[in-house]
């Protein structure tokens, strides 16, 4: 399904490196910018949702995805064929909630954390703290509110990044005009 | 709370840097790069010092990892080959091809040229009316500027539009004694 998307536009490709290194060089702007660590999350938080919301739009138009019927069924396209398309990785889906309104992404190899080390004194940073506000962003322009954590960061030296996505509520007044 | 990491950064082997990932993700937060800073200065020489000092922060963590990876340890001392280097390893590196030309200004020994008729970095800005002058490229400058500097070439770059992109490489007088002194040797 995922694989023949978006034949005609085949998404053009750029170096995983300069992209890391580009990524690197904002998150140190921002501790150059910012006073705490918590601020800086914030911060990227923001950068991030302002991307996702545009972002689906690419998404969408790349991938033959349709409208997903449940919370499982969102959770497989943004590991499967979300994560695969903007960042050649597959997270692993994880740890569901019995109630099945909650799943981590289990990240191995983060792009955006290739030749990264936290320096002393930044344990409240999380480094790609863009990908929950992408999350964010993305996941409100289909109607959905989600709340994005991150539970591990293998930075910090934990064993893997788990991220944390838990369903809030269906947006429904947000539907744009023509639609339905 | 945490511990620290059992296996320190070093320890990794140097990625190949062969990967490659979608370009709409590097646009996307190219574009947010621009806007915030965009929202921190006023003028377009600002804006522009601003992109050319995060592409510093890239240059010269590029350096050490190109010379490591493809140069068998072993820094440039030579004017020319350096400019070469730039032009071509550093720009397949980032940018998936060489720069489309390097030139030396006819009447001003210290000044080179890199021209790139379609930066990367500019396919998808908009410049708005107002800013003219405003090229985003100045974040590649940026990072031509940090590699020169990182291997003793000490240089200011500086991105114009003139033939696409004009990258002008302005070296200190010194840089250009030295060369001159170590011809023919």
């Amino acid at each position: 399904m995922s694989r023949q998307a978006g034949r005609g536009t085949e998404a053009k490709k750029v170096s995983a490196e300069l992209f890391t290194l580009t990524y690197g060089a904002l998150v140190a702007q921002l501790i150059k910018d910012y006073e705490s660590d918590e601020e800086v999350n914030k911060q990227l938080d923001k950068m991030g949702y302002n991307i996702g919301v545009r972002l689906i739009e690419d998404f969408l138009a790349r991938s033959s995805v349709g409208r997903c019927h449940d919370f499982r069924e969102t959770a497989d396209v943004i590991a499967k064929v979300g994560f695969k398309m903007f960042l050649g990785i597959t997270p692993t889906v994880a740890n569901w909630s019995p109630a099945g309104d909650e799943f981590s992404l289990i990240v191995d190899n983060n792009p955006l954390t290739e030749f990264v080390e936290l320096p002393d004194g930044h344990q409240n940073l999380n480094y790609s703290n863009l990908l929950s506000g992408v999350l964010r962003g993305s996941l409100e322009m289909v109607q959905m509110e989600v709340d994005v954590t991150f539970l591990q960061d293998a930075l910090k030296g934990d064993n893997t990044t788990e991220i944390r996505l838990k369903f809030i509520r269906r947006l429904e007044d947000a539907l744009p005009a023509g639609e339905e | 709370m945490t511990s620290r990491p059992k296996q320190s950064i070093l320890d990794k082997p140097l990625s190949k840097g062969k990967g490659d990932l979608n370009l709409s993700s590097f646009a996307f937060l190219f574009s947010e790069m621009v806007q915030y800073c965009q929202n921190r200065v006023h003028t377009v020489p600002e804006l522009q010092q601003k992109l050319s000092d995060l592409g510093q922060h890239v240059g010269f963590r590029i350096l050490d990892t190109l010379f490591l990876r493809e140069k068998n340890y072993k820094r440039e001392i030579k004017l020319l080959n350096m400019l070469l280097f730039v032009k071509t390893t550093v720009w397949k590196t980032l940018f998936g091809k060489e720069a489309d030309k390097l030139e030396h200004a006819n009447d001003d020994d210290k000044t080179y040229y890199i021209v790139e008729k379609d930066p990367l970095v500019n396919k998808f800005i908009s410049v708005p009316k107002d800013k003219g002058s405003l090229n985003c490229a100045a974040f590649t400058a940026g990072i031509v500027e940090a590699v020169l500097n990182g291997c003793g070439f000490p240089a200011k770059v500086t991105a114009h539009w003139h033939r696409g992109t004009t990258y002008m490489i302005k070296f200190d007088e010194a840089v250009i004694l030295r060369d001159k002194s170590m011809e023919g040797r």
